[in-house]
């Protein structure tokens, strides 16, 4: 602890851009608006802004999202879960071999892939507590154990690495809805007598909207915003967890359980992972042996552009929210402005890049190190 | 001094051993409320292990504590902090990312009902906070401001409040003032020097021996784990105090060759 004088007559008054600044949101707040001014300019006329065009990247910005809340509460805990993407693929075979296989009915299938599941997240958690490692390696163990598994059990038992038939096993199932379904139809139909979206012309659905309804996947990535949100900043459990993830001894010596708060941020993750990949398998009626690579760093990104530190005690739901909008909005705009696909990955590293060094920036200034 | 009324800590005979290694031998001392009790010595004398022993992060191998006469267990450092032993820690007295509000309340955060749900009364907080720290003659910008952006001096004042305001009864202080400047270390022991008058134990660790006069009412020595005794304020000199941790001669011989400028 140098030196630093500051307080009293010797400290200027601190800028109301600066102190803008300092909140962890701003990067995904100018991202997103830098993001949609440009589609804005390059992909207006390519129906990027139409009913579906929105429904389009709603969806797979909802997907990171909810991958993202988990991860961005674990790394403010002062934690990794690499082990995401393969426990997306795992939760997703977990539930087809339960309901197509054994030939369980589905809600029995997805509860037990979640206390599965959830359970893994613990164990993650726990190793890492008891053995004090990097959550970084234990969980880059879990990555291919994981990523093993979803591999080794449907080769052996079904002979072949993907399961379909999903759909008609939920068919009539109370639980499968809540994941697979969609809510708010009336309104996209009076929305369309209004004529404010289209409707189908042609074919056996015409006079139909286009849109059918919400999908749940963007109800469960809002709801789970919404949650961690309120989490983080309102209540004692989110103080416990900015401690944790802050500085771990300093936290413990004033009675935090800091211990208790890493695992369950873990089992939090996995939770998340779950509900993706439970949206994911009840969309697709099938699942696949490579759902959910790279998924891990994907949410790792979201996060890190939504403004928290990669090392922990600092960082907003909200930002990662934005983070993941800005992925989905990006990756969907290309398609949409016919650009080269491949390039989607080129401007993931260069904002991921940006967005560690703005980080660092206002790291230093909210800490006062120069 | 505070030796009318019974001692509000008693350590007696303390001995931990780490292994092979024999990191305290038999330490006895007691804890006066209202009184400043200075714990010096050298580095590796035993003195961290000594307060951690009190603060419930370590189980003595073998010798007793009383805590307001009572004999108690600590099992862990919350079972301290429950009975009414704060501990400040150097280092790691605050977290620089999170506002002065949340450092406050840390642990112990308020809470709002509404309805099931309990929230944290960030209002509460945020108003206690400017008191406190208004008291201790810190000016915040506003209670969100990062602990970060304050001095160390400040940092250790903030931790001393909060543990005052949450009915610490003994204060253990890990060398406070050993990173401060000048002007910072003044201000860490006036706010010592207020604490103590509200009749609260302070136990003061340091190896400078003048921050240690400036503001202790009885003097403990330790030297390579063991009690080299207690003396009172006006009973001992700087010098022989400074003698005693350097465990004698050495000392004597160097700051000699050096023109006491030791």
């Amino acid at each position: 602890m140098s030196d630093t004088a500051t307080g009293d007559e010797r400290v200027k008054e601190m800028s109301g851009f600066r102190k803008a600044l300092i909140r962890p949101e701003l990067g995904g707040i100018v991202g997103t608006v830098a993001v949609f001014t440009f589609f804005l300019l390059f992909a207006a006329d390519s129906g990027m802004f139409n009913a579906q065009g929105i429904m389009n990247w709603s969806t797979v910005s909802a997907q990171f999202m909810i991958i993202a809340v988990g991860a961005c509460m674990l790394m403010i805990a002062g934690e990794f879960d690499l082990s995401v993407g393969s426990m997306i693929g795992f939760a997703g075979m977990s539930i087809a071999i339960f309901s197509v296989t054994l030939g369980w009915p589905v809600w029995i299938a997805i509860l037990t892939t979640f206390a599965l599941c959830i359970s893994i997240g613990a164990l993650n958690g726990y190793i890492v507590i008891k053995t004090g490692l990097p959550s970084f390696i234990v969980t880059l163990a879990a990555l291919f154990i994981l990523r093993g598994f979803t591999i080794f059990f449907p080769q052996t038992i079904e002979r072949r690495t993907i399961i379909g038939g999903i759909d008609d096993a939920a068919e009539g199932d109370w639980l499968a809805p809540f994941f697979g379904g969609e809510i708010g139809q009336p309104i996209f139909v009076w929305l369309a007598d209004l004529g404010l979206i289209d409707v189908f012309e042609r074919g056996n659905r015409a006079g139909e909207p286009v849109i059918d309804g919400i999908p749940m996947l963007i109800v469960w990535a809002i709801a789970l915003v919404i949650f961690g949100h309120i989490v983080l900043t309102r209540t004692r459990f989110g103080n416990w967890i900015f401690a944790a993830g802050g500085d771990a001894q300093a936290a413990r010596y004033v009675g935090v359980p800091v211990n208790r708060v890493k695992i369950l941020m873990f089992m939090f993750t996995a939770f998340c992972a779950t509900v993706f990949a439970t949206c994911q398998v009840m969309e697709f009626g099938s699942a696949g042996a490579d759902r959910g690579v790279l998924k891990e760093f994907e949410a790792i990104i979201a996060v890190v552009i939504g403004g928290a530190l990669l090392t922990g005690g600092y960082g907003s739901v909200v930002g990662a929210a934005l983070g993941a909008l800005i992925f989905g909005v990006v990756q969907q705009g290309l398609f949409f402005a016919g650009v080269e696909s491949s390039l989607f990955r080129v401007f993931l590293g260069v904002i991921l890049l940006f967005a560690v060094i703005l980080n660092t920036y206002i790291r230093r200034i909210i800490t006062g190190e120069r | 001094m505070a030796t009318g009324h019974a001692p509000i800590v008693e350590m007696k005979n303390i001995e931990k051993h780490f292994g092979s290694v024999i990191a305290l031998n038999g330490v006895t001392v007691e804890v006066y409320p209202g009184e400043c009790h200075c714990l010096l010595g050298d580095n590796g004398a035993g003195k961290s292990t000594f307060i951690k022993t009190m603060s419930g992060v370590h189980k003595p191998t073998r010798g007793e504590i009383f805590f307001e006469g009572k004999p108690m267990q600590f099992d862990d450092p919350r079972d301290a902090i429950a009975a009414g032993i704060a501990t400040v820690y150097q280092d790691l007295a605050m977290i620089p990312l999170m506002s002065v509000s949340r450092n406050f309340f840390m642990g112990n955060e308020p809470l709002r009902r509404i309805g099931p749900i309990k929230l944290f009364d960030h209002e509460h907080a945020n108003r206690v906070t400017m008191d406190e720290m208004k008291k201790m003659g810190i000016n915040l910008r506003g209670p969100d401001q990062a602990v970060g952006t304050l001095s160390g001096g400040e940092r250790q004042t903030v931790a001393i409040a909060r543990a005052v305001h949450f009915g610490a009864k003994v204060l253990i202080l890990d060398e406070p003032t050993s990173a401060l400047g000048v002007r910072q270390t003044a201000n860490v022991l006036a706010t010592v020097d207020k604490v103590r008058k509200k009749g609260i134990a302070v136990v003061f660790i340091t190896h400078n021996v003048r921050h240690a006069m400036a503001v202790g009412d009885r003097f403990t020595v330790l030297n390579r784990g063991t009690t080299l005794g207690t003396a009172q304020r006006g009973q001992i000199t700087p010098e022989e105090l400074q003698d005693m941790m350097a465990g004698g001669q050495e000392l004597v011989a160097l700051e000699g060759s050096l023109g006491g400028t030791v």
